[in-house]
């Protein structure tokens, strides 16, 4: 990242889901080789393509809402500090307590402490994107405290012992066949005769966790949205289990990236438009859960906010990379990936795959990575982005920002030298010229590495017998 | 009216027919080519693949080159893509704002072939034949960054005796992307694999796009499996007359 904000601290490896431990191009070569994967991928991707194109489509104003969304979120990155210190104070003067976490070390600590404190040893899970970058779940198995996540989705990647694969649909990896393998394998309450019908799916996981619902002591929770003007939280959901655990447990403790943080009450009315048509493809999301501090016999009676840096910071000092921040965590990105679409989410090795993983992942971690080469550059996800994160430029900038081979940067130094002049680049065309003799009836078929990776699967023309330059100097 | 032809490197070293046709379609409209002898390379490659302190060299080049016409064609939405929102970018971060504000003029008079013929010459029919079943794939900088929009198929449409096929999915990467095809070469060739698969599925004799680049990642992939389908760039298309 950039040079002069060394001093700001990046996520710490060794916690968390941030650092991969393979290069994305090998990780990738393994998920592209399963056909059952590529198969549920491809059918779950354009199935959500086809249902956001449709209700965005329906909307004359959408270019205006982006434009609104991504000026909002400017806006904020902006205003960053006052915002939370804002917040701290309006959920303070609700009754709520707030906890303040520089990296994933820190804010595991405190929810284990806050946990350990009702002494309680089970405690229910929201859908939450920012407990799964920190790894929440294994420090709290680390203190002898089950998590139960409580999504649907989430609940089959934990019972797999698997790793989520989406932002929004954790397990859009597995198809019901695998699925109904796992709920028999791994819920002790399955019914034996259970079938691969959705339905019945969801009655099997209705029934395991409704139990656990009602006797959590301790819900554990993300944030889509904080709203510094009122101190409240906010959470979008489809299933309705998510407000159980936000509804019923006597303790709420939520952990919140600082970026989720937006202005105004009335800000929420642009995002609540963005956001579910853009993730889930709908008009709007079935349920939607908000909450200001502690209401005296109505919900949880002890609210803990726990605001998380992990890296944010550093990124906000990056000008040319900051935008990253702007996301929503929608997913609309990943969907519209031709990269994600094949290589799936775990070739990412972090919580947040796909484009905007790309982007987000290094600047996070502050690590060397592959990542930001995990792109054709092909701009379907800027235009699918309901706040217009510019990633394509983004993963341009961090690609200039990675250390490069030896090898390569010897290359490209004297590629642009020879291109330098004209002179010099006619020179170059000559020698390219050299390729007809390897050529078999105008074809290349096979070529020394590292361009052996183009003739692997493709064909090269041989270089003609006249450039452009020398045919119209001639003509 | 007095254009410059910029051919791109790629198609000045390895595709000169693209570049001949290029100039077949203009001057057949009354455009007088000029050739820049000075060009060379927008220098994208470098820019995305993260050398963009060495691409400075390249972008100068090719302001000097440019900067003294009125109209700049090049038969490549990517190249123009790089240069409209690359090169100002890279001299900016080099610390050199005026050459930033040169290669912004160079930018703005700079345009992919569809583009010039459609909005700056206003035609549609450029007094093309080509009585072949073709298909189309619109690239991902000419659609995206350019925003070209339909402009290449209504020139398609009005070529004499052209079957113009829809493809399926037609708006999706063939997975190029530079050198992405060498660095993530496995990804980059299960793209190909399914753009393949529905340019095969149109029964087209030939598949047309606007970037030699993309033709020859598409191409190079059709001729290994021996489909018998060929790449034809669009300037190529509209060159042709029988
Ligand atoms: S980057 Fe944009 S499209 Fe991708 S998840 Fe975030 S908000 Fe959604």
């Amino acid at each position: 990242m950039t040079q002069t904000f060394l001093g700001m601290p990046h996520a710490p490896a060794g916690v968390g889901h941030l650092h991969g431990d393979r290069p994305f191009p090998a990780a990738a070569r393994d998920a592209l080789a399963d056909t059952q994967l590529r198969r549920n991928l491809g059918h779950a991707t354009a199935t959500i393509r086809a249902k956001r194109a449709a209700v965005v489509g329906e909307l004359e104003d959408w270019e205006d809402l982006r434009r609104a969304g991504e000026a909002l979120k400017a806006y904020t990155m902006a205003n960053l500090d006052e915002l939370l210190l804002q917040l701290e104070t309006a959920v303070t003067a609700r009754g709520g307590i707030v906890h303040w976490a520089r990296d994933a070390t820190e804010a595991n600590q405190i929810v284990v402490d806050l946990v350990r404190a009702t002494g309680t040893d089970e405690v229910v899970k929201v859908k939450s994107m920012a407990t799964a970058e920190i790894g929440l779940n294994e420090a709290l198995a680390d203190a002898g405290i089950a998590a139960v996540e409580t999504d649907l989705a989430e609940l089959i990647v934990q019972l797999g012992h698997d790793l989520p694969s989406h932002i929004l649909v954790p397990a859009i990896h597995r198809n019901r066949a695998e699925i109904r393998e796992i709920f028999l394998r791994e819920m002790p309450d399955a019914d034996p005769s259970l079938t691969d019908e959705p339905r019945q799916l969801a009655m099997a996981a209705r029934a395991h966790l409704r139990a656990k619902f009602l006797s959590a002591k301790v819900a554990i929770s993300g944030a889509n949205f904080g709203i510094a003007e009122t101190g409240t939280i906010t959470v979008v959901e489809s299933e309705g289990n998510g407000r159980m655990c936000l509804t019923l447990p006597d303790t709420l403790i939520t952990v919140m990236g600082i970026e989720k943080v937006v202005p105004t009450w009335t800000d929420l009315e642009v995002f609540l438009q963005l956001l579910p048509r853009s993730s889930t493809g709908e008009r709007m999301n079935p349920y939607t859960s908000t909450w200001s501090g502690v209401t005296p016999g109505d919900g949880p009676q002890t609210f803990h906010l726990v605001l998380v840096d992990n890296g944010r910071t550093a990124v906000l000092a990056d000008p040319a990379g900051r935008s990253a921040l702007h996301c929503i965590r929608c997913s609309a990105c990943l969907n519209v990936c031709p990269v994600y679409e094949r290589a799936g989410g775990h070739a990412y090795g972090s919580v947040y795959p796909g484009p905007i993983g790309a982007v987000l992942t290094p600047q996070l971690t502050g690590a060397a990575t592959s990542l930001p080469y995990a792109s054709s550059l092909c701009g379907a996800c800027f235009d699918a982005c309901p706040v217009r994160i510019d990633i394509p430029s983004m993963l341009v900038h961090l690609r200039s920002t990675q250390p490069h081979p030896v090898i390569e940067r010897a290359s490209f130094g004297a590629v642009a030298w020879t291109m330098g002049s004209a002179r010099r680049f006619r020179f170059g065309e000559q020698l390219l010229r050299l390729g007809r003799l390897i050529a078999r009836r105008g074809r290349i078929r096979r070529l020394p590495p590292p361009l052996s990776a183009w003739t692997d699967a493709r064909d090269l023309p041989a270089p003609p017998a006249q450039t452009f330059r020398d045919w119209w100097a001639a003509r | 009216m007095r254009v410059a032809l910029f051919v791109t490197c790629l198609a000045d070293a390895m595709f000169p027919d693209v570049g001949r046709a290029t100039v077949t379609v203009l001057e057949r409209l009354g455009v007088e080519v000029a050739f820049p002898p000075g060009q060379t390379c927008c220098g994208q490659m470098h820019v995305n693949t993260g050398y963009q302190r060495q691409a400075l060299a390249l972008v100068r080049n090719h302001v000097e080159a440019f900067e003294p016409f009125d109209h700049v064609v090049a038969p490549s939405g990517s190249c123009v893509g790089s240069v409209r929102h690359q090169h100002a970018m890279v001299a900016r971060n080099a610390g050199d704002a005026a050459l930033a504000e040169r290669a912004q003029a160079v930018a703005a008079k700079t345009y992919e072939l569809s583009e010039f013929l459609v909005d700056v010459l206003k035609r549609e029919d450029v007094g093309a034949a080509y009585p072949h079943r073709v298909t189309y794939h619109p690239t991902c900088h000419s659609l995206r960054m350019l925003r070209v929009d339909d402009k290449p198929l209504r020139l398609l449409r009005q070529v004499r005796g052209l079957d113009l096929v829809e493809l399926p999915d037609a708006e999706q990467c063939c997975g190029f992307g530079g050198t992405f095809a060498v660095k993530n070469a496995d990804t980059s060739t299960a793209m190909l694999a399914d753009k393949m698969r529905n340019v095969l599925s149109t029964r087209a004799e030939a598949v047309c796009a606007g970037d030699s680049s993309c033709l020859m990642h598409i191409g190079g992939g059709l001729s290994r499996l021996r489909t018998g389908v060929r790449p034809v760039h669009l300037a190529e298309i509209l060159a042709s007359d029988s």
